[in-house]
């Protein structure tokens, strides 16, 4: 895979953007309606926290969203925003960013609107490297319909709709945006807020389609899903921190980390006199293959479950390649005059007589 | 030799062929020097749903079918004068159409046993005189066709390929026709293949020269001009005026157009055509599905552009919902929909009339939307102008019925100046004071709002609004309120769109009442009657949702409501319920349009029938 690291791309700057913002200005004068101690309300303090770095007028920022609890987000933001239905979300977002490329477009998601009725519209979104921010708040239920088995539960789960436990495999939604060629693909946490305020300033500041993971804990219908990832006396024995240049190392004080025998990446102690930290496999988050590999691990027994930035390169987006088109062609054809248009092709002139 | 040329003034020629012997591209062909030689004319391609299906069967044939004329002419023709068959399957399957005595023109060198018995004839209908009601000229095509090129370098199934121009230049002989257009169209088309230019060109003039040097033709014919209003001509067909018709809207409302596709047929010459008008600022999205053009759409919509989604009716049925969403955002979107045969894939070539109530209540919720449909090919260039003049001036998604007879059709158009188009005016809202996103003016319509405008932040969504405030709302009273609220906006376009016009007398026994690409077939039908004393009347619909609102007026003021449609009488039902009173239904589901012969039974028997009975023949 061709392509360079995207890292610290800064979006287009309004040249007039005199005033600076503060988390604030982005809340709207809405209720805010998610349940109480629902890992919403972190997501979205953690995106209106991000925003007034990101140096785009307020009028700029567009949230578009599908059908669920997530995609209630757009009504607490004061920017732009546009509930869509179920799924759909990429597809409009899509014409708005391709209307408008000059539009900061986000979409806020969940994991039954993104990868199951919104499949191919997320997929494609990917493909296609359009600029949208895709947040993809996964909390493994669908959440709004109160409490069936989403496309990322796990098999066995036991749910309203899967009373002796579901027989579907889940996606894996980092590998799947992967395959789908994304060109930003990250995954953080509503409980770790400072990881997540810096993957979502990545995101926001990605040239192209950027993809986040969002682990979101939903209190009443999945409680705990994520536990062992969040809390503090399990959290580093079972989450891999990934960042670029540095090698793969988790565990308490530090202890373990991760190194590549032949294709297999295996766990191994950094205190048992075997191994030392230049052993291990040291991340670039613009190496492909890497990424798919790494993008494995949280389904390995053994392995932590990897956060972070998996991939960043960058490639041509649609909406440019879609402006310097019809630029290209406006230059070469010169700007179209209707008259000439319908006057053009197979015509004949009929004289009065 | 000379021979004689008889003047004619009406021809239909059809030919017929397997779908790889370029039936389409001669048909064209013809079609663009009629035009030029300045005949009226009117196309019907009919071509299978398989690509390339198996040579020589029934169902892998492809026919073009052209009507010219020295006047003013509104439908391709019932029945073919002439009937060019390149193979046994192509005569068996149109034999039954061609006109008594018609003559059929046979490439003898194809009805061989193997391609007779796949055409499912016992005997060579050449031979064993089946045929004698018809004129057959006998023509060895393909060894014709091979012997102009001998020694021109190209292989024999590349020398085979060019017999459709020999037929071509037969047919421009036999109807004096000539053969520049056709030659230079080839020098542009086969410039880098200069041994594949030269051949056709040569197939063209032997096909031509055979008619002037063989015994065969006694006579040839000629179809002097049509008397046409004067001004600059285009053989357009619908889908191509479609897509003008979306360029031009948006030009004269000084937005940019955004067309989202998905490729079906009939519909993809639209976005084929639209995809070539980059430097008219025009942005086409092929999207990943039907639903996915839609949502773009509506996306596109919200940011400012005239945003037109183009699809036939399974991918109408698939965009459904999200033109519910449209309604709810009350953004302006044209949706066209090419008619074809369904239900499912159905009969994805053929034309039908049978999605007018699916565009009309299918959707959830109660979803009003307009609906407009375009009568002839031309006709589809106003009425795309139309739609979005419509969906632009009142915030909402609007229907654009076309059908696939209409879009690969073909008629001469007589192309307006841009400056007399009339206006779209577009205000985007730019002012933050006392701005709401629901509020409304005198048309009950909400303000187009961008993002990107500083001060109108706002959200919108597919939840039911507060009026005004368009904040999220579950007040059964503000529910109750809106959904009043949506129809009554829609149904006040009635006061924004022309009088139902009468053709004939403007009351009296009997009212032909049709819409859509039924127009060509049902006028002349009219007409035809009425020079023969019949008392009739006719109104073609070009608005269905709402209806002119003079239409009640109309029906009331004739005793027999005659409506022909190809459905099962679908504007048949929404007259009856619009306006109760009963109608007669004429409907035909063949896939083709109606024929005139069969109309005119139809409503000779309504006319003789005793108007207390027999209402719906």
């Amino acid at each position: 895979m061709a392509g360079t690291n995207g890292n610290g791309e800064a979006v287009k700057q309004s040249p007039a953007q005199p005033k600076k913002y503060t988390a604030k200005d982005f809340a709207s004068d809405q209720d805010v309606r998610w349940c109480p101690g629902c890992g919403d309300y972190s997501v979205l303090a953690q995106v209106q926290r991000i925003l007034p770095d990101l140096d785009v007028p307020k009028e700029k920022q567009i949230f578009i969203s599908g059908i669920g609890c997530s995609s209630r987000f757009p009504y607490y933001m004061n920017a732009y925003g546009v509930h869509g239905i179920h799924g759909r979300a990429p597809a409009i977002a899509s014409g708005v960013k391709s209307a408008n490329p000059d539009l900061t477009v986000w979409v806020a998601t969940g994991d039954g609107d993104a990868l199951s009725i919104g499949g191919n519209h997320f997929i494609h979104a990917m493909r296609r490297n359009i600029g949208l921010k895709i947040l993809m708040f996964n909390n493994r239920i669908y959440g709004l319909t109160k409490g069936q088995y989403s496309p990322t539960s796990e098999l066995g789960k036991k749910s309203k709709s899967s009373p002796f436990g579901s027989i579907d495999y889940p996606f894996n939604p980092v590998q799947l945006s992967l395959g789908a060629e994304g060109t930003f693909v990250a995954r953080s946490m509503d409980r770790d807020p400072k990881h997540l305020q810096q993957v979502l300033l990545r995101a926001g500041k990605h040239d192209g389609t950027a993809f986040v993971e969002i682990f979101q804990n939903c209190n009443v219908f999945n409680d705990g899903a994520y536990l062992l990832y969040t809390e503090k006396e399990t959290r580093s024995d079972n989450v891999l921190f990934i960042e670029h240049g540095k090698p793969l190392v988790f565990g308490k004080d530090n202890d373990k980390g991760i190194k590549l025998e032949g294709f297999t990446p295996k766990v191994v102690s950094l205190k048992d006199g075997k191994h030392s930290i230049s052993d291990l496999l040291v991340y670039d988050e613009t190496a492909y293959e890497l990424a798919v590999l790494v993008a494995t691990f949280g389904d390995r027994p053994g392995f932590p479950v990897p956060i972070g930035v998996f991939f960043q390169i960058h490639r041509e987006s649609y909406e440019k390649m879609m402006t310097d088109q019809i630029e290209a062609v406006t230059k070469k054809r010169g700007n179209g005059d209707l008259d000439k248009l319908l006057k053009s092709g197979n015509t004949w002139v009929v004289t009065a007589n | 030799m000379s021979k004689t040329i008889e003047t004619v003034d009406d021809v239909v020629i059809r030919f017929a062929g397997d779908s790889g012997d370029g039936m389409q591209l001669t048909g064209t062909q013809f079609t663009n020097t009629t035009a030029l030689v300045g005949n009226d004319l009117s196309t019907l391609p009919d071509y299978p749903a398989e690509i390339r299906a198996p040579a020589g069967t029934l169902f892998g044939v492809s026919s073009f079918q052209l009507r010219f004329s020295s006047w003013d002419i509104l439908t391709p023709g019932d029945q073919p004068d002439v009937l060019v068959a390149m193979n046994p399957a192509a005569l068996k399957v149109h034999l039954k159409d061609l006109k008594k005595s018609g003559l059929i023109l046979a490439n003898t060198d194809s009805f061989d046993d193997k391609n007779l018995a796949l055409a499912g004839f016992p005997e060579n209908p050449l031979v064993d005189d089946s045929l004698h009601e018809y004129q057959v000229i006998e023509v060895p095509i393909t060894k014709l066709t091979l012997n102009a090129l001998q020694g021109i370098g190209l292989s024999q199934k590349e020398m085979v390929r060019c017999k459709n121009f020999f037929a071509l230049g037969l047919m421009y002989w036999m109807y004096s026709r000539p053969m520049e257009p056709t030659e230079s169209w080839i020098k542009q088309k086969f410039g880098s293949e200069p041994k594949i230019a030269e051949a056709n060109d040569k197939a063209l003039k032997a096909g031509y020269y055979y008619g002037e040097s063989t015994e065969v033709f006694a006579s040839r014919f000629e179809v002097k001009p049509a008397q046409l209003n004067p001004g600059l001509y285009r053989n357009i067909t619908g889908n191509e005026a479609t897509a003008l018709g979306v360029v031009a809207a948006a030009k004269k409302a000084g937005i940019p157009l955004f067309y989202a596709s998905y490729p079906i047929t009939p519909a993809s010459d639209i976005l084929h055509n639209l995809s070539g008008y980059k430097n008219y600022g025009v942005k086409t999205f092929q999207a990943e599905d039907e639903i996915a053009a839609a949502g773009v759409a509506v996306g596109a919509a919200y940011a400012g552009n005239l945003a037109v989604t183009g699809t036939s009716g399974p991918g109408a049925a698939l965009k459904s919902e999200t033109i519910s969403l449209g309604v709810m955002l009350e953004l302006p979107l044209v949706i066209v929909d090419v008619q074809r045969g369904g239900p499912s894939t159905g009969l994805p070539t053929k034309t039908e009339q049978s999605d007018l109530l699916f565009v009309m209540y299918g959707r959830d919720g109660e979803a009003p939307a307009p609906v407009i449909a375009a009568a002839t090919p031309a006709d589809c260039f106003h009425m795309a102008y139309e739609a979005a003049r419509i969906a632009v001036k009142y915030m909402t998604p609007v229907y654009l019925l076309t059908d696939g007879y209409l879009g690969n059709g073909s008629e001469p158009w007589l192309v307006p100046d841009s400056k007399d188009l009339p206006a779209i005016p577009v205000t985007f809202r730019t002012d933050p004071e006392n701005f709401h996103p629901y509020a409304r003016n005198e048309n009950n319509v909400r303000p187009w709002a961008l993002p990107g405008t500083p001060g109108l932040e706002h959200r919108i969504g597919g939840l039911e609004k507060a009026n005004i405030t368009g904040n999220v709302s579950y007040d059964p009273d503000n529910h109750d309120f809106m959904v009043h609220l949506r129809a009554e906006k829609v149904a006040g376009i009635a006061k924004d769109i022309p009088l139902q016009e009468v053709y004939g007398e403007q009351n009296g026994e009997l009212l032909v009442v049709s819409w859509g690409g039924t127009f060509g077939a049902v006028r002349s039908t009219v007409d035809k009657m009425r020079k023969k004393g019949y008392k009739l009347s006719h109104a073609h619909l070009r608005y269905l949702n709402p209806f002119p609102r003079n239409l009640g007026e109309i029906l009331k003021s004739f005793e027999k409501i005659f409506v022909p449609e190809i459905n099962l009488g679908q504007l048949a039902q929404l007259l009856r319920s619009e306006y109760l009173i009963d109608v007669v239904q004429f409907n035909k589901v063949r896939g083709l349009p109606l024929r005139s012969m069969e109309l005119e039974q139809a409503i000779v028997k309504t006319l003789e029938a005793n108007p207390a009975q027999g209402k719906r023949s």
